[in-house]
């Protein structure tokens, strides 16, 4: 056999659609990691950019790069696994299709009007055309009903293919977490000159996305890349999906109530946040409990080594990224010292990567395994595999040596700026011009670098991971018995 | 074959999902129609925008362990007392200065953003203006020519230029005197605000 290429053949259309996505979600993963680290050097070195690509539009372009290409990565993997879960062909691909260049055609405009064009007038047309300046949902007015109509799309296509085909306990869970997904999103496009209504909103999309609905989407992806990879019974892994659906909202939605402490809302929030905020990392717990009592029941046999290997990844990011680091500063007695300091960038980094980074690239590794031909991505790669292991290796690395660098700037900020100095803008600049705080951010810049390089390795290996490989994809586990068809 | 016990039944768990994850949506809509209410500006915890045309304090709170804003007598921002609905429309453009300009991505408001720069929540309280009396020319000019006014504070962070007019100077200043007003459950702890004649 020659070396195997990339043959679209293999894949059904929705898989065809699912490659497109995962290939801008790469690019804008570029994109977030080369933007976060120039908004990381201009910590350093303020003038770097000013007046030109100042703080505040590399830092946007950063985390809404980030924002875009976990979407991406989800949607791309939904569109993955779609037909073979429901049995069918998807109902609407060619909707499907222009949906994804709608989205892309915006997503391309909105970045180069945040590069170029950057602010506008302080009137409504700014926030309908350029830019609607809250974090995260930056982009403007416009884009957002193209978002909407792009959203509803998707969803129709996966609710109908399901109801098409077949329904399973994964399905199931994914139709009704991509109702809610959507719906929050509405809460962050109105306008009010009220501050703490605005948060108020705000904070259900951010909150309700990337602590709720988002938890429980990727649980269904992970849930679905169990069986994959490791041949894991169904009966067992939608058992455990039904559990932690009901542990992320039973503790998500109220922890909403962390975000609600210092806003102008309510002081009941401080007692509703504090305890559901705090139950948050169990169903984490049951996540790490899952993932790894699955692969040691299969004796860590499985089909697709890296794949695999970023699900666990994702399982114990999830939990120290999202829980532990979560959990460290979520209690009101020590959320108002830390709110607003590097404590919650600590936080952030970790979370985000643990939490869904890792799944995406995941399921990236099982996409090319098939895209491949089904080719063999167990034990015993070319090269032992160095690539996807330095790649895991400067990823993870990189990610929560930032983690634990802004940690310690956060704890020096906290503790000079808040505790010490009476949180003035004094204050706020003593602590930035500390020693040990400016330090911090030195080992931040380096460990972002070690991320990068990850990335570089990383998107080398899927570019090339299984070329010259003979040998066909490994079955295991309840896979064995059927037919493979992903 | 045994059937399985419940805590490990599909069954049980699905329905478990749905009733837990209804339940804790319908306690949330229950405590967002209270909290809107509470919030809405006018209510105690936000006050109304004329709060503009009065002075704005601290005071500890023995019964709740915190500083609590004051409204005191009046003192018109640039001298000019407004109507509520002149009061509104001046926060609000400055509320909407504050997004197109991308405040957000370098300041936090109410904690909230980035972190690149000082927190906005007290700005207008913030003992770095000096004196009270020149407080409101001072925020005007800098944030019209932050290049040129830039304070630094020791670090060479500075504010760039955004373009900002004097118009919406004034609303940026209007809502940020709003904003300080605002009952924060005591955050950030142990501010410690500009002195102000009066203050009590």
């Amino acid at each position: 056999m020659n070396a195997r290429t990339l043959d679209s053949s293999h894949l059904t259309g929705g898989q065809k659609l699912a490659i497109k996505y995962f290939t801008v979600a790469v690019i804008l993963f570029t994109a977030q990691i080369l933007f976060g680290l120039i908004s990381g050097y201009q910590y350093l070195a303020p003038e770097f950019g000013y007046n030109v690509l100042d703080f505040n539009v590399t830092r946007m372009v950063h985390i809404n790069a980030l924002v875009l290409w976990l979407l991406y990565g989800f949607i791309g993997g939904i569109y993955w696994l779609v037909e073979e879960e429901s049995g069918t062909e998807l109902v609407g691909l060619r909707l499907a299709n222009f949906a994804f260049w709608l989205l892309t055609l915006a997503v391309t405009v909105v970045v180069l009007v945040f590069l170029f064009i950057q602010t506008g007038p302080g009137d409504m047309s700014t926030l309908w055309l350029i830019n609607e300046g809250r974090e995260y949902i930056e982009a403007p007015r416009w884009a957002d009903f193209g978002i909407v109509v792009c959203m509803l799309i998707f969803f129709w296509n996966i609710a109908a293919t399901f109801m098409k085909g077949k329904w399973s306990g994964i399905s199931g869970v994914l139709v009704l977490d991509l109702v809610a997904l959507a719906g929050v999103y509405l809460a962050g496009m109105v306008y009010t000159p009220n501050i703490s209504v605005d948060q108020y909103w705000w904070w259900w999309v951010i909150h309700l996305w990337v602590e709720a609905t988002w938890e429980v989407l990727v649980a269904c992806i992970m849930a679905w890349g169990l069986i994959k990879t490791l041949g894991a019974r169904r009966k067992i892994v939608t058992t455990w999906l039904y559990i932690e659906v009901a542990m992320m909202f039973g503790s998500g939605i109220l922890g909403l109530g962390h975000h609600y402490f210092w806003i102008g809302t309510p002081e009941y929030w401080l007692s509703i946040g504090g305890f559901f905020s705090a139950l948050e990392p169990v169903p984490l717990v049951a996540m790490v409990v899952h993932a790894v009592y699955d692969s040691g029941v299969h004796k860590f046999k499985n089909s697709n080594h890296p794949a695999l290997a970023w699900l666990i990844a994702h399982a114990f990011g999830n939990f120290f990224g999202a829980g532990v680091w979560g959990f460290m500063h979520t209690l009101p007695q020590i959320n108002l010292y830390t709110h607003g300091t590097q404590w919650s960038a600590s936080h952030g980094h970790l979370a985000f990567f643990g939490a869904y980074a890792t799944i995406n690239i995941a399921i990236f590794y099982m996409a090319l395994q098939k895209w491949r031909g089904n080719v063999y991505m167990s034990a015993g790669l070319e090269g032992n595999g160095w690539k996807w292991k330095w790649a895991l290796g400067l990823l993870n690395g990189g990610v929560v040596g930032m983690t634990i660098a802004l940690l310690i700037s956060g704890y020096d900020q906290a503790f000079i700026e808040r505790a010490l100095g009476g949180a003035t803008w004094a204050a706020y600049f003593d602590a930035q011009n500390g020693v040990w705080f400016i330090q911090g951010l030195w080992w931040r810049q380096l460990f972002g670098f070690m991320t990068a390089a990850g990335l570089i390795i990383l998107i080398w290996d899927l570019l090339t991971i299984g070329r010259n490989e003979k040998r066909s994809i490994q079955l295991v586990g309840d896979n064995t018995a059927a037919e493979v068809t992903s | 074959m045994t059937t399985s016990p419940w805590w490990v039944d599909e069954d049980f768990w699905r329905k478990m999902a749905i009733w837990v994850t209804t339940l804790m949506a319908l306690v949330l809509i229950g405590l967002t129609f209270d909290s809107v209410t509470q919030i809405t500006a006018g209510s105690e915890r936000v006050p109304a925008y004329s709060v503009i045309n009065h002075r704005i304090y601290y005071r500890w709170d023995d019964s709740r362990n915190f500083q609590v804003p004051v409204i005191g007598d009046p003192a018109p921002l640039f001298g000019k007392s407004l109507t509520e609905i002149e009061a509104e429309a001046l926060v609000s453009k400055g509320k909407i200065t504050t997004q197109a300009k991308n405040c957000m991505n370098c300041h936090t408001l109410l904690g909230n953003g980035a972190y690149y720069a000082p927190d906005l929540t007290k700005a207008w309280l913030d003992p770095s203006w000096g004196a009270e009396v020149v407080r409101e020319q001072l925020m005007i000019q800098f944030l019209m020519d932050p290049e040129t006014n830039a304070r630094g504070f020791g670090s060479t962070r500075k504010m760039p230029n955004l373009d900002i007019t004097e118009e919406e100077a004034r609303g940026v200043v209007a809502f940020l005197k709003w904003m300080s007003s605002i009952d924060t459950n005591g955050f950030p702890r142990n501010f410690t605000p500009i002195a102000q004649e009066g203050d009590r």
